[in-house]
């Protein structure tokens, strides 16, 4: 059934497309005119002619995909607020990672909210989540699941502690993903009194080099290459890497590797088993379940659009409770390896 | 519960026996009494309580949880227990720190004064009060579906490492003891004597023989050792004391329950160790006839005993040594006397159950290498060598009991698959699936006979994991196929010790116990060995008919 906000916002095969100021959201082919809400690569895509997004999502894609990843480039401050055509749109945070941002759209009286990935809860290395009032709200469903109720992170990175005390011999080798999460470890292992240097995958080091320059003390950070005859320095040091270099060569240059994951999928404690994780960490940059529909129900819209994820369950709730809600079936945005 | 389901979720994902035995050491360092006797208990599934139904506890879950939202949240995450741990809604919220978690001795006591009706009221109690983890131990803890990969031997090992003695120690008491094991913490402690062993027929713990070695053969003067079949069977301790029967695994596991038709037979007083196998009565009654590998394994695989299976496959003892001769123990008498003792004692036994496993004459080594060589029943693995004068020792004292196993079977096989392995080995491709040729006609193809994953240097893992990345041609997940034809393959020589036929795996053949033996990177794959040549090794029917 179609409804008087399609005029604004309807998906199309590229990504969520805005008629009347002709743009697309974070759209997952080569567009004319893209508005993005953070720097993942499902959502960042490089190749678009003209970008707008906040200026450190700007910074990241120009880290990711070089400074010529689109023809022009205009960053939004959080709040201001710009006219496109008829449209005129705002950029909000969204709690997810450094520079992400919700994108409010509004026209002829309607307001609708593309939310991008969010998370509501604190998160020390990026502006928290900003409930905006909206007609509809668009929202992910990574984590949609009443199975997905996502501990403290503190009291998941006590675990990690607690792990390394217990295991002083071996390298606690930490999978997480590089933009965001990784970046979030670090700094809550600092807030938590860890002040030993941290040594980090190649793959992350641009990343945390621009967190630290926006700002973010991350402490000391190292290269974890294992110098040879040095791989003893290693016994019971935090080393982080990307998922992807677990199935590699990398991780058996350290001792006695412990297998660590930092991931929200980490609460299905069989999926750690299958995957070979000693030490799953429940931390995620999404929000959970009980954070999905408390935020619904604080934002409280007339219809609420669910793109990627467990869209089932997240529909089937809106229903028990009376809200509009249906499934977008955005192709192009994984599960990313959060 | 909280410590207790932490315990738990680290065993799980620990893959190390060292770890595990770390893990386990720490918690009853640091956790007092009875809560660490009961998880002791747990853990060895010696805790008898009552237990609760899966299907109760779904009810108690529809009761607060949308049938459609539980359905999608099990389908994603596969098991009803952990489904139940994580999707149970607490009132006010999952991050109200609580302080009011059950203990596990409170669990306990509980649910053993409860009736059985009272049982799915109290669950839902704690349920309300526990945290995903602590939800997911008490499930499985009242549902009896305890499988944290930790055998009893290995919790015995940790106690044993706890109290710095001799794990044979605490596998002779344990028979003895009950939850919460409060005497047996304290004498590992240091704060109580070692505790007497109570309970009628315990077990005591076995004598244990080292692999023998050919500098041995010059060292050792073969008039000082007695020579016996190595048996393939299972080894087994059968114990009467004062009228209470008992079956012991050499680990000390009672596996009374599993071979009620030979615990039946047990008539005499003492205590007696041999060989468990499967015999069946001649047609004539003139004696007995030795059953197969895979009989003795469709018996173990049957998880209940019907008539008919102890009708056709009945248990059976090959005895060679006696601990207890009545009420004495002779333990330490020499293996002469012993052996006297215990040819006089077998002549009372049920002969269709038990029998005296005969002394292998030998004036040589070389003598004893040719019986070796060639035993007279499939059943026979090797020869044993054991000292003429040597007591019955707990545990592998040196230089008493030798074991000379008949040498494997070797095949050639060209490696098919590599998966990547767990933990430390978690960067390598360590499991390797391996295969043969199937010849019909002028056409050859290799198919899969087998999986090992063991018998490797660590210098040859590595560049097995090479050869691996280096020639793969697909993935799927964890597993990568990898070139295998007649020009180009990495040919496996593999041991093992016997093969059966099995309908299960597409050859048609199942191996037992095979390894890699050694790498051949200097043979071409097309002389890898035919799927035919392993056939001809076959020994007895189908595993798995
Ligand atoms: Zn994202």
């Amino acid at each position: 059934m179609a409804s008087r906000f399609e005029d604004l916002l309807h998906p199309r095969p590229e990504g969520l497309y805005c008629p009347p100021g002709d743009f697309y959201i974070d759209p997952v082919r080569p567009v004319e005119r893209a508005l993005i809400t953070h720097g993942h690569a499902d959502h960042a895509r490089p190749g678009h002619s003209h970008v707008m997004a906040t200026g450190q999502t700007l910074d990241i894609m120009a880290i990711r995909y070089g400074a010529d990843h689109a023809r022009t480039t205009q960053p939004a401050e959080y709040g201001e607020i710009i006219d496109i055509g008829d449209v005129s749109v705002r950029f909000h945070p969204a709690g997810h990672v450094l520079g992400s941002a919700q994108i409010a759209v509004e026209w002829q009286g309607m307001r609708i909210v593309a939310s991008g990935d969010y998370k509501p809860r604190p998160d020390p290395t990026c502006a928290a989540f900003e409930p905006v009032d909206c007609d509809v709200f668009i929202t992910e469903a990574t984590f949609a699941l009443p199975v997905f109720r996502h501990p403290e992170a503190a009291s998941e990175i006590a675990r990690l502690l607690a792990s390394l005390r217990r295991n002083p011999d071996r390298a606690h080798m930490i999978g997480a993903y590089s933009l965001g999460k990784a970046q979030r470890v670090i700094r809550l292992l600092r807030d938590a009194g860890y002040s030993e240097p941290i040594y980090i995958h190649g793959a992350l080091e641009k990343l945390c080099t621009y967190y630290q320059s926006e700002g973010i003390d991350l402490g000391e950070l190292k290269p974890a290459t294992v110098a040879n005859g040095e791989k003893g320095q290693f016994a019971g040091a935090v080393v982080l890497g990307p998922p992807s270099a677990f199935g590699e060569a990398w991780v058996r240059r350290f001792p006695d590797p412990l297998i660590s994951f930092a991931s929200g999928w980490m609460s299905i404690r069989q999926r750690a088993r299958q995957r070979g994780v000693e030490l799953p960490l429940i931390i995620s940059d999404h929000a959970d379940w009980d954070e999905l529909i408390e935020t619904i129900e604080r934002i409280s819209p007339q219809e609420v659009w669910v793109t990627h994820g467990r869209e089932e369950a997240l529909v089937r709730w809106c229903a028990m409770n009376d809200i509009l809600a249906r499934p977008l079936h955005m192709v192009g945005y994984e599960d990313e390896a959060d | 519960m909280r410590r207790f389901a932490e315990l738990l979720e680290t065993l799980v994902l620990t893959p190390s026996r060292n770890g595990k035995i770390r893990l386990m050491v720490d918690y009853f360092r640091s956790v007092n009494d009875p809560e660490r006797g009961l998880a002791l208990a747990a853990i060895t599934r010696e805790l008898d309580i009552p237990s609760v139904k899966p299907a109760l506890l779904r009810q108690l879950v529809s009761v607060r949880v949308d049938e459609e939202l539980f359905r999608l949240s099990y389908d994603y995450v596969g098991d009803l227990a952990e489904t139940i741990a994580l999707i149970w809604p607490v009132k006010g919220g999952e991050r109200e720190g609580r302080n009011d978690v059950p203990t596990l001795s409170e669990v306990v006591a509980e649910l053993l004064a409860a009736s059985r009706r009272e049982g799915p009221a109290l669950v839902k109690g704690w349920l309300d009060r526990l945290d995903p983890s602590g939800r997911y131990a008490l499930i499985k803890l009242v549902t009896g579906g305890f499988r944290i990969g930790v055998s009893s031997r290995l919790a015995k090992q940790a106690l044993a490492e706890f109290g710095e003695v001799p794990i044979e120690e605490i596998e002779e008491l344990w028979h003895g003891l009950e939850p919460p094991y409060e005497s047996l913490f304290a004498w590992l402690e240091g704060d109580a004597e070692k505790p007497e062993s109570a309970a009628l027929a315990p077990f005591r713990p076995v004598m244990l023989s080292h692999p023998v070695e050919d500098a041995d053969f010059t060292r050792l003067d073969p008039a000082d050792f007695a020579g016996e079949w190595k048996w393939d069977g299972i080894r087994v301790q059968a114990t009467v004391d004062q009228g209470v029967k008992r079956l012991y695994s050499r680990t000390g596991d009672d596996i009374s329950g599993a071979f009620p038709d030979l615990v039946d037979a047990l008539t005499f007083e003492g205590t007696v160790d041999g060989e468990l196998l499967i015999a069946r009565p001649l047609a004539d009654a003139s004696g007995i006839e030795i059953g197969t590998f895979s009989d003795l394994q469709q018996r173990l695989n049957r998880k209940r005993l019907t008539a008919k299976m102890l009708k056709d496959h009945p248990a059976f003892m090959r005895v060679y040594d006696v601990l207890f001769d009545g009420r004495e123990d002779v333990r330490a008498l020499s293996f002469r006397e012993r052996r006297q003792r215990l040819e006089k004692r077998v002549k009372q036994f049920d002969p269709r159950r038990f029998d005296l496993s005969p002394l292998v004459e030998f004036p040589s080594w070389e003598s004893l290498a040719a019986h070796r060589a060639e035993p007279p029943l499939p059943m026979i693995e090797g020869v044993m060598i054991k000292r003429w004068d040597a007591p019955y020792l707990a545990g592998r004292p040196r230089g008493e009991w030798f074991k000379w196993k008949r040498d494997p079977f070797l095949i050639d096989a060209v490696l098919l698959y590599a998966q990547r392995g767990h933990g430390k080995r978690s960067g390598f491709y360590s499991d390797y699936t391996f295969g043969v040729w199937r010849e019909e006609g002028s056409a050859r193809e290799l198919v899969p006979v087998g999986k090992a994953y063991f018998g490797f240097t660590d210098e040859e893992l590595k560049k097995i994991d090479r050869y691996v990345r280096n020639n793969t041609i697909e993935r799927f997940g964890p597993v990568r196929s990898v070139r295998a034809d007649a020009e180009k393959g990495l040919v496996l020589e593999v041991a093992f010790e016997g093969v059966n036929r099995s309908t299960r795996h597409k050859s048609g053949v199942a191996m037992r116990f095979p390894r890699i033996s050694r790498l051949r990177w200097d043979k071409p794959p097309s002389e890898a060995d035919t799927l035919e040549a392993v056939e001809a090794l076959i020994t007895g029917p189908a595993v798995d008919a």
